[in-house]
């Protein structure tokens, strides 16, 4: 499935969040947004999934505005994995990744429904978690979840808010070898905001730099994660290296 | 490898089996919530201050149901006038203050709101005591078309004032507080001006009971009970994804704010409607939604209508109490629902392992 963003803009009363914005996913692409805080990485991937409503501008799937598509049609073809999850009431597991059956389900849970569900918790490696409660886990197995709740909608487009800047190294690289999974083996595209380059250079296909509400650069990580950029957008030195993958990683040195 | 790959397929059947046997668990848990309704029910038939063995007042019933022989003028006067149709009040009362509970509960992501929060109930119990103050005499459709009113027009106002802030949930409730406050002090200011059985009435209606109940009244009641904790329950799931904010519940496709505004509109008529008859009850609201959470869990399409059947079993083994404990005279229920429960929610509140909310 395709994405596309054209000519976006938003803004929370009055003031603007997001600028023009243009972009191109395509499928099983890994597109990272970077950028420094309040640029507007969260507020793009919330416009793009209409959880904000932009005020101008349109997104397209496989060329279909999704201002014209309900809101239960929109959630078939794009799942969202918030920065963080709190549940105000105890849940299973299992039954908060059945949330993500919402824009499947009438009011019976199907065979298929429950298949689904148990074949995501597999997938996501937490299986042996089900039917323990929401609260009781640790910020890792959290953001499984919250993922597996997003990928039992069986979407094609999957939206992460800072996916890994709760996580620990190892589940850090769990996460994106995960994402890295369902996009080879599936189709799906991810679109991530990041604040971990690393991270971003390693596992994109393309990275987008946001500053200051707009884009300021798109392309493949070693054109945009360059030394002159990271001392533009973040206003830091940066000594640029290339790792054995021919991707730049970023030591950060000081503040300009 | 190959035992490996066994073991993920046997968790896997485990997590679909452990999720139908908790969901039967649940339905089951329900079923016996109803039958013990029932059977309460069954017993509160027989019980009261005249003298009325359990025979004749099951064959009271019996005869108004089946062609059979006449049981006394009082079996039947007082099975069929007075004590069904107070059981039937006290079952319906509980049930919609239960719903409501879990649906407010719910849909404001909030586990301290009650029916009352949003200032319901002291809307009602305003404009009972107006139409008291006005001369209305105690009982009359006057005293309940004033308070259903009332009731409203306190959601509507608490609702426009969140509205101006973006509707946020925390608006909403501090609106519904500051409105309670608003109408207890009118209500005071009411009792301050009005004569000695005027005071008595209003203070009457405070502390809420069920001893109005009769037959016309519940056939308006019931209907409109059970369509809304249909139309309520419809609600489950958006309900469920709320719960783990807003933002996820959009991108589960729930338009939010239409979903809050229904149930809270349904949940706001099922309680005026019930309280504005029967007077302030407290307590159900809030605790019958707990209670269920410790034995259902949190899935709405168990959680509200286990809500309502424990809503309406604390309120009947209440209102049994109260007619029964000090014959011939009446506690008012709102007083024993309290001393009923409270030693029960505290009980289980410290017994539990588990935070059931945050």
């Amino acid at each position: 499935m395709k994405l596309s963003i054209k000519d976006l803009c938003f803004g929370y009363n009055g003031s603007l969040a997001l600028e023009d914005i243009a972009l191109d996913v395509s499928e099983g692409q890994i597109v990272s947004l970077v950028g420094p805080n309040g640029a507007g990485k969260s507020t793009l991937l919330k416009c793009i999934d209409r959880i904000l409503k932009p005020n101008r501008g349109s997104v397209l799937v496989d060329g279909r505005d999704l201002a014209r598509m309900s809101g239960k049609e929109i959630s078939r073809s794009m799942g969202y994995v918030p920065q963080s999850t709190a549940e105000v009431f105890p849940y299973t597991v299992f039954d908060i990744v059945m949330m993500g059956r919402r824009p499947h389900i009438g009011w019976r849970v199907t065979q298929r429904d429950i298949s689904v569900v148990a074949e995501t918790l597999r997938f996501m490696g937490i299986e042996r978690f089900s039917s323990r409660y929401f609260d009781e886990l640790s910020g890792g197995e959290k953001q499984k979840i919250a993922m597996a709740r997003a990928l039992a909608q069986e979407p094609k487009i999957l939206l992460l808010d800072e996916p890994t800047s709760n996580l620990d190294i190892l589940h850090q690289l769990e996460l994106m070898k995960t994402i890295e999974r369902l996009v080879r083996e599936r189709g799906i595209s991810a679109v991530m905001a990041m604040h971990d380059l690393n991270l971003a250079s390693r596992f994109s296909h393309r990275v987008v730099m946001l500053k200051d509400r707009m884009i300021h650069e798109i392309g493949p990580p070693k054109e945009v994660l360059t030394q002159k950029n990271i001392n533009f957008v973040y206003g830091v030195r940066a000594e640029v290296l290339v790792g054995c993958d021919g991707r730049p990683y970023i030591i950060p040195l000081e503040a300009v | 490898m190959d035992i490996s790959d066994e073991n993920t397929a046997q968790e896997a059947v485990s997590a679909e089996g452990t999720y139908l046997q908790a969901s039967w668990r649940k339905a089951a848990i329900s079923l016996l919530l109803l039958g013990v309704l029932i059977v309460v029910a069954v017993l509160a038939i027989s019980l009261g201050a005249a003298s009325l063995g359990a025979f004749e007042s099951f064959s009271a019933v019996l005869s108004w149901l089946l062609p059979m022989e006449e049981p006394s003028q009082l079996a039947q006067m007082v099975v069929l006038q007075l004590r069904l149709p107070r059981i039937i009040m006290a079952v319906v009362t509980g049930l919609s203050l239960g719903v409501a509970g879990a649906a407010m509960q719910g849909v404001l992501r909030n586990p301290l709101v009650s029916p009352y929060t949003l200032g319901l109930s002291s809307g009602a119990a305003c404009g009972a005591a107006l139409a008291i103050v006005m001369g209305a005499e105690g009982g009359s459709y006057v005293i309940v078309i004033s308070a259903f009113s009332f009731s409203l027009l306190t959601m509507v106002i608490v609702y426009s004032i969140s509205r101006m802030k973006g509707t946020s949930v925390e608006t909403l409730i501090l609106a519904g507080v500051a409105m309670g406050y608003l109408f207890s002090a009118i209500i005071s200011s009411f009792k301050y001006v009005s004569g000695h059985e005027e005071l008595r009435e209003i203070v009457f209606w405070l502390m809420g009971g069920l001893y109005t109940s009769r037959w016309e009244n519940l056939t308006i009641l019931v209907p409109l009970v059970l369509v809304l904790t249909l139309a309520i329950l419809r609600y489950s799931w958006d309900l469920n994804a709320l719960s783990a904010g807003e933002e996820v519940a959009k991108s589960l496709g729930i338009d939010v704010g239409r979903v809050r505004v229904i149930c809270l509109s349904l949940a706001s008529v099922l309680t005026a409607a019930v309280i504005s008859f029967t007077g302030i009850i407290g307590f159900i609201g809030l605790v019958s939604p707990h209670l269920c959470r410790l034995l259902v869990g949190s899935d709405h399409r168990y959680l509200i209508p286990a809500s309502g059947l424990m809503g309406a079993l604390v309120l009947l083994i209440s209102d049994t109490a109260c007619r029964t404990a000090i014959q011939p005279t009446e506690i008012p229920v709102g007083i024993v629902t309290s001393f009923i429960g409270v030693p029960f929610f505290l009980y289980l509140l410290v017994r539990k392992k588990r935070r059931w909310w945050q």
